[in-house]
């Protein structure tokens, strides 16, 4: 625990599956999410992955069998057409907005560093998104469409939503989860329903880690 | 309006393919009962030809409970409303992304100095309206608030007395069993709660402790979920969802509690039944609504129209109802369908606690302050209260996004935070200002109808009230112990006007029966008839209203002016 963040060793939300605390709506919807098709369906190949980077560095995350699809829950919301229910005058439909910034994206790197987003290093590529998020990006392919407008409604929306909403990120930051029918009896300070994430105070990771085990 | 068929958006986000967004569920002599998966009550039906006391458009706080006491008073009802009807035993997952099949999410243009966001902060879209996904706050406007151009020297003054209003106050608290404290500290009296206070959390006592600290009162939040079993309802289990969606009925939303009533009453609900425009005859009254359901565009008649789609959707269907006679949309010869737009600030403080909070167990709003609502020593027009919050790892995610724009390893190590997090949070009274409004966009939405623009700008009173309300929130959640107390500065929610009430048919769009002054058999019942927002959550208010339309609506048909 260097940098101080609290830790729930050996907590996984889905171990909840089976209890009380996920109805049968509960598993339906979550089960759905976790088998999400991986592959683009709007995008093409090519702007699929340059999503794929541009998500990598929205929400840095470690390879492994936990890592969370998020570039394909975008490609769906696209697919499904899905609106928040409003959408910003200077904006153009979600799937629109998406096809021109990816290009716009591409133009700006060929631009600053000779060759297109997905083949930047890290640090390149951080160095355009905040060029994106401050509105510094000029190229024509952009249209109408203002840059920085763009990264707060879409880039922070659509790829933040997506990651927080999945099981694996849940368990990281020690949320219970699902909690229907059963939801929670000790609610005040430093109190844990037996159920719920167990955190790692200095010197007790073993037992955090039990307790995690058995939610 | 376009004839072609039409296929329900949503279902897959939510990864819940629910037969209930499809088909609609009540029909066939009987509807669905929300208390029993698989369950039915059997409902009365209402010929489309034949015409019907009252076509009521929304089953909201406001239509579900108009629906009911007309229905219960022998007038023959029909409420339409274009969500769904669940039973949320059977349909609701517990989950924040499922449960956005309760939002409305249908087509609709922001601008403005200060857009608003809509959807998932204010526009439900089922039977029972919003109420299905609200955070259950039940206040009381202070007083004055119903009469703030004479007492307080802004806005409009009510055309209603604040002692009715009290009344009929009393009766949706008892209709809706609020649980709330023995004593409330503000105000004038009041009878105790019907139901016991629910338990603090730790988010909740930290709220206590900071107003404590700061010598300012506090109370536990009146809440309209039980804390202790009513018939077929059980007592809230502290999960902390309510604002997607309660899935063991605790909540006393509509959909449990008048919905019901209303159909027990012979009143007839139409699920999945969107309705585009309200018919006049030549002489300018209404004859009945034209609505979308099972693939077709529908007519029902109708001896008086009720609207209740809330403020967006209330002056879209006006203004979407415009003929030859109404050129400038129903109800519309004051010019004001569609302004004086109100939304409530919804600003916040956060702040670390080195204790563990879990702030997303039980209600998210369990303890409030209305000190700045009563206290007069302000430099601002208007009141405002602030509540403890539990936002969930979606939303709270899109709170350091949305306010800091932070992204990366950044965003992820604020997140881990999550089960340390502390808020404060207000529900502000915002100006009601002409230039705010729904217009028509030039786009149209699934059904071929134009969509709602939505305008929005600030003005100085409501800044003066955001720095206000961010500078106090922010020391009462030093004071409680909080570290790092950081400031959400762009948040709105609830809304208003749009369709406002008065005293004149000049400078109002309805009298104080809720009646268009221009339309004599067309009623607008929803938050849309606030001529001021005042400083606490809406939804009680519309919900005295509808009962007090209803009385009035009676005395009315009583006296032959129906
Ligand atoms: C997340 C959230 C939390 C909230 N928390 C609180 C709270 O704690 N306390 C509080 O007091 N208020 C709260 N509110 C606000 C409250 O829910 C609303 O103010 C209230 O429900 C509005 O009532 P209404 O009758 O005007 O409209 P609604 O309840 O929104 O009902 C309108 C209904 O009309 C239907 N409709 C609209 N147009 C049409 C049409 N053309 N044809 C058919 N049907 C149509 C819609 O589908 C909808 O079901 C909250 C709202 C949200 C979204
Ligand atoms: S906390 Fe209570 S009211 Fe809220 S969703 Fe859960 S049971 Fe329902």
């Amino acid at each position: 625990m260097t940098d101080g963040l609290p830790r729930y060793p050996d907590y996984d939300v889905l171990r909840k599956r089976n209890t009380v605390s996920w109805n049968d709506p509960t598993r339906t919807a979550i089960d759905r999410r976790l088998a999400v098709d991986r592959d683009p369906h709007t995008l093409t190949e090519g702007e699929f992955a340059t999503l794929q980077a541009i998500c990598d560095r929205v929400v840095p995350q470690e390879q492994g069998p936990d890592l969370v699809p998020i570039a394909a829950y975008v490609d769906q919301e696209l697919t499904l057409d899905l609106s928040l229910g409003y959408r910003y005058a200077g904006l153009p439909p979600a799937k629109e907005a998406w096809h021109r910034a990816i290009a716009a994206l591409d133009a700006e790197s060929v631009k600053a560093f000779d060759a297109p987003f997905v083949a930047v290093d890290a640090a390149r590529r951080d160095t355009l998104l905040t060029r994106m998020q401050k509105g510094e990006l000029k190229d024509p392919a952009w249209g109408d469409m203002a840059p920085d407008l763009f990264f707060k409604q879409h880039v922070l929306v659509d790829i933040v939503a997506a990651y927080y909403a999945h099981p694996t990120a849940w368990s990281r930051i020690g949320y219970g989860g699902p909690a229907s029918p059963r939801g929670y009896v000790r609610m005040g300070f430093g109190m844990r329903d037996p159920w719920e994430a167990a955190e790692a105070h200095p010197g007790e990771e073993a037992k955090a880690a039990r307790k995690n085990r058995n939610v | 309006m376009s004839d072609k068929i039409l296929t329900n958006r949503e279902p897959l986000r939510s990864g819940l393919d629910l037969e209930a967004m499809h088909r609609p569920r009540a029909r066939n002599g009987r509807a669905p009962d929300p208390h029993v998966p698989g369950g039915w009550f059997p409902m009365r039906e209402h010929r489309e030809d034949e015409a019907v006391d009252f076509a009521i458009v929304g089953t909201g706080a406001g239509g579900g409970v108009l629906a009911a006491r007309l229905a219960e008073m022998g007038f023959s009802v029909v409420a339409f409303d274009a969500g769904p009807y669940f039973r949320p035993l059977e349909d609701f997952a517990s989950d924040e992304t499922a449960q956005s099949q309760l939002f409305w999410t249908d087509r609709r243009v922001t601008d403005g100095e200060n857009p608003l966001k809509l959807g998932s902060n204010n526009s439900g879209k089922a039977v029972g309206g919003s109420t299905v996904h609200y955070a259950m706050v039940a206040l009381r406007q202070r007083p004055e608030s119903f009469r703030s151009r004479t007492k307080q020297g802004f806005g409009a003054d009510w055309p209603v007395d604040w002692r009715e209003m009290w009344h009929y106050y009393a009766e949706a608290e008892e209709a809706l069993k609020i649980s709330g404290p023995i004593s409330y500290p503000w105000g004038p009296s009041r009878p105790r709660y019907p139901y016991r206070q629910h338990d603090l959390n730790a988010a909740a006592l930290t709220l206590a402790k900071g107003a404590e600290k700061l010598g300012i009162k506090w109370t536990e939040t009146p809440l309209a979920t039980l804390s202790a079993p009513r018939g077929k309802s059980p007592p809230c289990v502290y999960r902390g969802f309510c604002r997607v969606g309660c899935s063991t009925n605790a909540k006393q939303s509509m959909l449990v509690t008048f919905i019901p009533r209303a159909i027990k009453a012979g009143a007839e609900v139409r699920d999945l039944a969107m309705v585009g425009r309200i018919e006049t005859d030549k002489q300018g009254l209404a004859t009945g609504l034209h609505y979308h359901r099972d693939g077709a565009w529908r007519f029902q008649r109708a001896r008086n129209v009720v609207v209740a789609g809330y403020a967006i959707e209330t002056p879209r269907l006006l203004l979407n109802s415009a003929s030859d006679r109404h050129r400038h949309g129903l109800a519309n010869s004051s010019g004001l369908v569609g302004k004086y737009l109100m939304t409530q600030s919804n600003v916040a403080v956060w702040g670390e606690m080195d204790e563990e909070v879990r702030w997303n167990k039980g209600p998210p709003s369990l303890a409030i302050t209305e000190h700045w609502n009563y206290d007069d020593s302000k430099d601002f027009f208007g009141g405002y209260i602030h509540m403890s919050q539990g936002p969930l790892p979606v939303e709270w995610a899109s709170v350091h996004t949305g306010a800091r724009g932070l992204w990366g390893k950044a965003l992820q190590d604020e997140m881990a935070k999550y089960n340390h997090m502390v808020g404060l949070k207000m529900v502000g009274e915002m100006m009601p200002q002409e230039r705010n409004t729904v217009t028509l966009a030039d786009e149209e939405d699934q059904y071929g109808l134009k969509v709602a623009r939505v305008t929005y700008s600030w003005c100085d009173n409501d800044k003066a009230m955001i720095e206000h309300s961010l500078d106090f929130m922010g020391r009462q959640l030093e004071a409680s112990g909080a570290r790092n107390v950081w400031r959400q500065p762009d948040d709105t929610n609830h809304l208003a006007g749009t369709a406002r009430m008065g005293d004149n048919r000049r400078t109002s769009v309805v009298d104080t029966n809720c009646r268009s002054w221009d339309v004599p058999n067309l009623f607008v019942c929803d938050g849309s008839v606030f001529p001021t927002t005042g400083g606490v959550n809406p939804s009680l208010t519309i919900q005295a209203l509808a009962l007090r339309t209803a009385d009035r609506i009676q005395a009315l048909a009583r006296r032959g002016e129906l």
